[in-house]
């Protein structure tokens, strides 16, 4: 940050008018504007042009297996937590073909898939979710190979972040050290103050991309009552958070009770439906599929999301590594919060609270985590 | 009986078997040689020696109607052969036959059992002998049921 | 699926990214036993050794229409134009891959993964000890050692197949056999009336040859049981953990890091390995369904 603007101030205002001359701003350079929307009784992520996309007045109710959209008291845009989606629909979307191959009468030509170039820009993403895609970069662009078709939409992408004002049922970002302030990874970054008969943005830019934007949208120098205001707004958020979890040391107590019997109890309520997997906005495990036309002329290798909860995914001739529920939950939760830190330099877990709420049967990480801390804590007092 | 006892003490068997003990139970020992094919025992028959190995090798084996023998294990020089003459109703459960000319010594069944019977610290001392290669086969066994290499998981999918 | 190789080079410059395979022709396939083949594959190298492998490494190997499997590389590494692959039909991808005649194209990406500690191996004892289809990624291995004999102290080869019918490159084998200075122990599961070799587990082969325990390097591949028990047994025997290297295998689809199905612990079995310390490895190995 730092490139101060007007009169030397690097935080402005903008009116929900602003907000409007931004997305048209965005459009016109290119982008597909990507924002919450309501559909089918939640909020998810579609392509938006209008303010009146945003899900004015809504907000959610979230707990372990439960999420409910609500009439909000205001008229906020972002009044709402995360939902079923995660930005890694858009950028490590569910099905990708890899390449095709034709076959003729001189020969095997295979066709690569071009990477995408369309350009998007993510309106409303929150602190834990820029995380999150940090995370993704680190699996599939910061190792010995890069995922070209995940580079070619990362790169492109232009971030308007928001400052969480409200905590939903199943967040614990504070516990993770991921939010809910958004301090880095942003174009322009967003706090919305709504109350009385004011509805305005503090907005803070984060790259040159996003100055260039903020300089064709009308706004002006915040004033310090307005800046308090706004960190107001985050400190609120982050002393409200549905749930928290001690992490400083969760790598080496999962890691240390491998064995222990709290896996049997969460497997017995485990269905093993990979819902968590798939709202997780860290989760990257795909899977290929092989087709071929039936004049055999023509293949092509889907890649599309799969889910360490399946059978299929560990399966080697003869069965399965990890037949049991409990191991495949035991991999999961192990893999995020454990050895996530050994393959990648930090914990999978953002502490969005999206495989709690949207858990079938409700099974909440926070908690089972905790149960095997107090177990483990009374086992190791009693010897 | 001066000959068969150094026969005996080159034997990996008798490490570290007190002198004594060596003495009498070389008593209960003969030299014996089998040559190419030859069988040391067939199953159903009586197990009346115990064997230990001096040079060659020998094919345990299973008669499958059909498919004709099978071998399942084969001992070689320093090992022991037969484990059926220690408990009754002392009869070989298998056909043993020399792959090559072997040379053993043939131990009496009835006289060691004797001797183990009357000083049972001979009996410990040729069990601590008798148990590990019995266990061991029996660890072979299990990764033959298994059948590993047929089931392995060397090629995912 | 016929082309001439020329095409072949034709179809790969366009293939740029890890997940897009080259089209190579199968030169020659060798039927190994009843149901595992070994396909050559023409590298299109040119003698630069851009198209080279270490010893361990695996390609992803994809049949038309089908689906792709890794196949760890079974040939010599000293042939960088020809790279051959030793595979047992066991799966849809497999018996696709089995059945390929010489002229067929074959999709490959790779080589991917670790390899074998030749180097560090250099002065030391080596014991390649391989169960069953294992034998095929250790053969680059036994290619490397023959050829840099002077480079090592005693070697050894120990290999436990299921039956006579089921040992691969029999006749290598025998020519490895008549080596001098390098020994080599085949055992079997269960043997017929013709079969004069050992009959046993492979760990039985341990106090048959000679080597010196404290100065071995053992490199291992066979099913998991297998590892768990020689790795043991070479412990034993007196081979410190961190001389006993394994070569692991799990579900794998994209060998690049990307897919998470081969992942083994802390591991991606297709970038950290697939051949590990055994040291490494070792806690892991004791967890079921880790």
């Amino acid at each position: 940050m730092g490139v101060s603007q007007e009169n030397g101030a690097s935080l402005f205002m903008l009116t929900i008018y602003g907000l409007q001359a931004l997305l048209q701003s965005l459009r016109q350079r290119g982008y597909r504007t990507i924002g919450p929307v309501v559909q089918d009784q939640a909020i998810v992520y579609d392509e938006i042009e209008l303010i009146s996309d945003l899900p004015r007045g809504w907000t959610d109710e979230q707990d372990g297996g439960h999420y409910r959209l609500a009439r909000s008291d205001d008229e906020a845009l972002f009044g709402y937590s995360v939902g079923p989606h995660s930005w890694k629909r858009f950028l490590h979307p569910p099905r990708q073909r890899l390449w095709s191959v034709e076959q003729k009468q001189d020969g095997v030509r295979v066709i690569p898939e071009a990477p995408s170039a369309e350009r998007l820009a993510f309106i409303g993403v929150r602190a834990c979710e820029i995380h999150a895609i940090a995370i993704q970069d680190r699996v599939l662009l910061g190792d010995k190979y890069i995922d070209p078709h995940y580079r070619a939409r990362r790169e492109g992408v232009f971030i308007v972040a928001v400052n969480c004002g409200k905590a939903g049922g199943t967040c614990f970002c504070v516990s993770m050290n991921t939010g809910p302030k958004v301090e880095e990874g942003f174009d322009l970054a967003l706090t919305e103050l709504v109350g009385g008969d004011q509805h305005v943005f503090l907005i803070e830019a984060g790259s040159d991309e996003g100055r260039a934007v903020l300089k064709d949208v009308p706004h002006r120098a915040a004033a310090q009552d307005e800046i308090e205001a706004a960190q107001a707004v985050i400190a609120r958020t982050a002393t409200s958070m549905g749930r928290e979890m001690r992490a400083d040391d969760v790598r080496e107590l999962l890691l240390r009770n491998l064995e222990h019997p709290r896996w049997d109890e969460v497997a017995s309520r485990c269905l093993s439906c990979a819902n968590c997997t798939m709202v997780c906005p860290t989760c990257f495990c795909t899977t290929v599929e092989d087709t071929s036309d039936v004049t055999g002329e023509h293949a092509e290798r889907w890649q599309r999301w799969d889910s360490c909860f399946t059978m299929d995914f560990s399966y080697i001739h003869g069965g399965s590594v990890r037949a049991s529920a409990r191991s495949r939950y035991r991999q999961w939760m192990t893999h995020k919060l454990a050895t996530w830190v050994d393959q990648f330099g930090s914990s999978g877990c953002v502490g969005c609270g999206r495989c709690v709420t949207w858990c079938p049967v409700g099974i909440d990480l926070t908690e089972e985590v905790r149960a095997i801390r107090m177990s483990s804590a009374s086992m190791e007092n009693a010897s | 009986m001066k000959g068969i006892e150094e026969l005996l003490r080159q034997h990996p068997f008798v490490q570290g078997l007190e002198d004594d003990i060596v003495r009498m139970i070389a008593g209960c020992a003969k030299n014996v040689v089998f040559q190419v094919n030859q069988y040391v025992f067939r199953e159903a028959d009586a197990a009346d020696n115990f064997y230990i190995i001096r040079h060659g090798t020998v094919a345990l084996e299973m008669f499958v109607p059909g498919r004709g023998p099978f071998t399942f294990l084969t001992v070689k020089s320093g090992e022991i052969l037969g484990a059926d003459w220690l408990v009754p109703p002392y009869r070989c459960s298998f056909d043993a036959r020399a792959v090559e000319l072997t040379r053993a010594i043939a131990f009496d069944a009835t006289c060691l059992r004797d001797k183990c019977e009357t000083d049972h610290h001979i009996g410990y001392e040729m069990m601590k002998r008798f148990i590990p290669p019995l266990v061991r086969q029996l660890q072979t066994a299990r990764f033959q049921s298994l059948e590993i290499y047929d089931d392995d998981k060397l090629q995912s999918e | 699926m016929m082309m001439t190789s020329s095409r072949a080079s034709d179809a790969n410059t366009a293939a740029l990214d890890p997940m897009t395979p080259r089209f190579l022709p199968v030169t020659r396939r060798i039927r190994e036993t009843a149901d595992t083949v070994s396909l050559e594959i023409a590298t299109g190298d040119s003698g630069d050794g851009a198209s080279g492998f270490r010893p361990g490494q695996f390609n992803m190997l994809y049949a038309y229409g089908v689906g792709e499997i890794p196949v760890s590389i079974s040939g010599d590494p000293a042939v960088t134009d020809r790279m051959v692959h030793t595979v047992r039909s066991v799966g849809p991808v497999s018996e696709a891959l089995a059945k390929l005649k010489r002229g067929d194209v074959v999709g490959v990406r790779g080589p991917f993964g670790s390899s074998w500690p030749l180097a560090e191996a250099a002065g030391f004892d080596v014991l390649v000890i391989a169960g069953g289809i294992g034998l095929a990624p250790v053969r680059p291995v036994l290619y490397h050692l023959l050829k840099r004999r002077a480079a090592y102290g005693r070697t050894a080869l120990l290999y436990g197949a299921r039956s006579q019918q089921d040992i691969l490159y029999d006749k290598q084998l025998d020519v490895w056999r008549r080596t001098p200075d390098f020994q080599v122990r085949v055992t079997l599961n269960h043997a017929e009336r013709e079969w004069t070799g050992d009959v046993g587990h492979v760990t039985g082969l341990l106090g048959k040859v000679r080597f010196d325990p404290a100065d071995t390097i053992a490199m291992v591949c066979g099913p998991e049981v297998m590892l768990r028990s020689t790795a043991l047994a070479l412990m034993d025997s007196g081979v410190p953990a961190e001389r006993i290297f394994i070569s692991m295998e799990r579900n794998m689809k994209c060998a690049t890091g990307f897919c998470g199905h081969c992942q083994f612990g802390p591991y991606f079995i297709c970038k950290d390995g697939a051949v590990f310390r055994y040291d490494h490895v070792r806690d892991l190995l004791t967890i079921r369904e880790l």
